[in-house]
């Protein structure tokens, strides 16, 4: 079943002028209900571009956008964040610097329902928090009611994940959500993901520049050059894909880069 | 207690309702809104303009109040749904009040001696203590709703609010008609408590709830059970007693708008963790300097 869909997609940054970038000319995909699609493709190949679509953040030129059967194409950014997800790079964004970890997980809680004038904390709430947390195994439990702030990249862009999920979407987006982070943290993070991925049965677009990762994840890869989709593989084909492979035709794209 | 401090405290009282108003836009929503000049005049001319009409003086600064936030709403919406620079639309709301003020009161000074105020009847401070409770109370507990998380939360990340399928932009104008809204009351009751209201009355509003609200974090930065509202009361006390202490000193009330820059630039540079840590740094460095040469 199709969750999302993206049909004759074309967006141009800059129209008319000097520095007019077509980034997308009639661009189609489907994405499956539980699908965890690893996108791929070198710098400027519309990986961002396309999440950004997805997201509501860039307006299409043309072209129709559906998730779960409903044309969001005209509908704003904090509109399709009901339904929608994102994770960023930058783990300070993920989370409100300012607030303990029990008052961000709260107001996530809370996403879909009235933000009114009721209070925000209840004290039975923190047992069901630090539940958790403890799956993580970060210690992040302790921490319930330490601001945001004291915490590393790591620990920030983990409770990010919990937060994002907290409050049921029907599409995750992870913009190179492991990439500031040290490769050990990153691989923490990444088991996480999967954890949350998997329990959670999320329909999951991540960008990621890390090949390994794009290996070992996910059930369908895509592979962005210019605007189009250069490979897509799924199911047996991904899980038959190696490394060396993967490398050869990111090679393969870089030499017809440098040729045309 | 004598009369020094006691309209010390009595002024204190009235603006910290002001400074509150000021955090909500400066520290809060993290939107340097100038528009605060005009809405503080706004709210002491309808005020007056109303008690002089025969209307309740209470039921003045309510109107005054709401016409506060009206006036915010405005600044909001030039600045979200305009997309005016933030602090330009603050600027042109309060140039547009200056008009509109002169409209209200129909004269630049409008005296109520004559007239019956909420100061009449009563104890001039517990009427003050009073309303300033109140507001200090309401203050801190909406700030401790849903609402109230999620504007602290569009000030310091807009996107997360973002992502939690809130439209950030009506929560601002929320806020800042709520800050107005405050500011204005303050003007109010200081038009009543003074017994005139005058068109230039707002001048430095702005820079005076600043001056407060960095003092107050300045010197008790590190005192985490202090809430806002706390901190806003102890820094306007704080404000008015060095301003009284330098007219005392024989400075003439004209210096004072200079004197408040000048406190909010000291404040500013040394509340400011980063630069005052590399300046004790720079600073200690350098006298080791001056000790190892003159050692060696």
């Amino acid at each position: 079943m199709n969750m999302l869909q993206l049909e004759n997609i074309s967006k141009t940054f800059n129209k008319g002028s000097i520095n007019e970038n077509k980034v997308f000319d009639n661009f189609n995909i489907n994405i499956d209900n539980g699908d965890f699609v690893c996108v791929v493709g070198s710098n400027g190949a519309g990986k961002s571009t396309f999440l950004n679509i997805v997201s509501g953040k860039v307006p299409v030129d043309t072209g129709r956008i559906t998730l779960d059967k409903l044309d969001i194409t005209r509908e704003k950014e904090f509109e399709r964040c009901k339904k929608i997800s994102r994770i960023f790079q930058d783990p300070s964004l993920g989370t409100i610097p300012s607030m303990t970890i029990y008052e961000n997980m709260s107001i996530a809680k809370n996403k879909g329902n009235s933000f009114g004038l009721s209070f925000l904390k209840e004290k039975k709430k923190e047992k069901y928090f630090k539940e958790l947390l403890e799956v993580f195994d970060l210690g992040l439990e302790d921490k319930l009611h330490n601001p945001v702030s004291q915490l590393s990249g790591g620990q920030r862009q983990s409770l990010a994940l919990l937060i994002a999920v907290l409050g049921n979407p029907e599409l995750l987006l992870l913009d190179e959500h492991t990439a500031a982070l040290d490769p050990k943290t990153s691989e923490i993070v990444m088991d996480i993901t999967d954890k949350i991925v998997k329990e959670k049965n999320l329909t999951t677009l991540m960008i990621t520049h890390n090949i390994d990762h794009a290996i070992k994840y996910g059930n369908r890869i895509v592979m962005f050059h210019r605007g189009e989709i250069l490979i897509d593989l799924s199911g047996e084909e991904k899980e038959r894909l190696t490394k060396e492979k993967l490398l050869s035709l990111f090679k393969d794209m870089n030499d017809r880069n440098f040729f045309s | 207690m004598d009369g020094f401090l006691l309209s010390i405290l009595q002024q204190s009282f009235i603006f910290s309702i002001m400074v509150m108003g000021v955090y909500i836009t400066y520290k809060i929503l993290n939107f340097p809104d100038l528009s605060a000049d005009g809405s503080f005049t706004l709210g002491a001319s309808v005020s007056a303009a109303l008690i002089i009409k025969g209307v309740n003086p209470y039921i003045s600064l309510v109107i005054a109040m709401l016409a506060g936030g009206v006036a915010g709403a405005i600044t909001g919406f030039l600045n979200v749904k305009l997309k005016i620079k933030d602090i330009l639309s603050g600027i042109l709301v309060m140039v547009g009040l200056y008009s509109i003020n002169l409209r209200i009161m129909g004269v630049s000074n409008v005296s109520l001696f004559n007239y019956e105020t909420i100061f009449s009847n009563g104890n001039i401070m517990i009427i003050n203590l009073i309303i300033l409770i109140l507001s200090a109370v309401l203050f801190t507990l909406f700030f401790k709703t849903k609402l109230g998380y999620v504007m602290k939360g569009t000030g310091d990340n807009e996107n997360m609010i973002i992502s939690l399928g809130l439209d950030t932009g009506k929560i601002k104008i929320l806020a800042l008609s709520i800050s107005n809204g405050m500011i204005a009351l303050s003007g109010g009751i200081l038009a009543q408590y003074q017994g005139f209201s005058d068109i230039n009355m707002g001048t430095g509003t702005v820079v005076m709830g600043l001056a407060s609200i960095v003092l107050a974090y300045s010197i008790f930065r590190n005192i985490h059970f202090l809430n806002a509202s706390v901190l806003c009361i102890i820094g306007t006390f704080l404000y008015r007693t060095s301003i009284a202490l330098s007219l005392k000193l024989g400075f003439n009330p004209s210096d004072l708008k200079l004197i408040s820059a000048i406190i909010v630039v000291i404040a500013l540079t040394f509340g400011n963790e980063s630069i005052s840590l590399k300046k004790s740094f720079k600073l200690k460095r350098g006298l080791q300097g001056i000790f190892q040469s003159k050692i060696s």
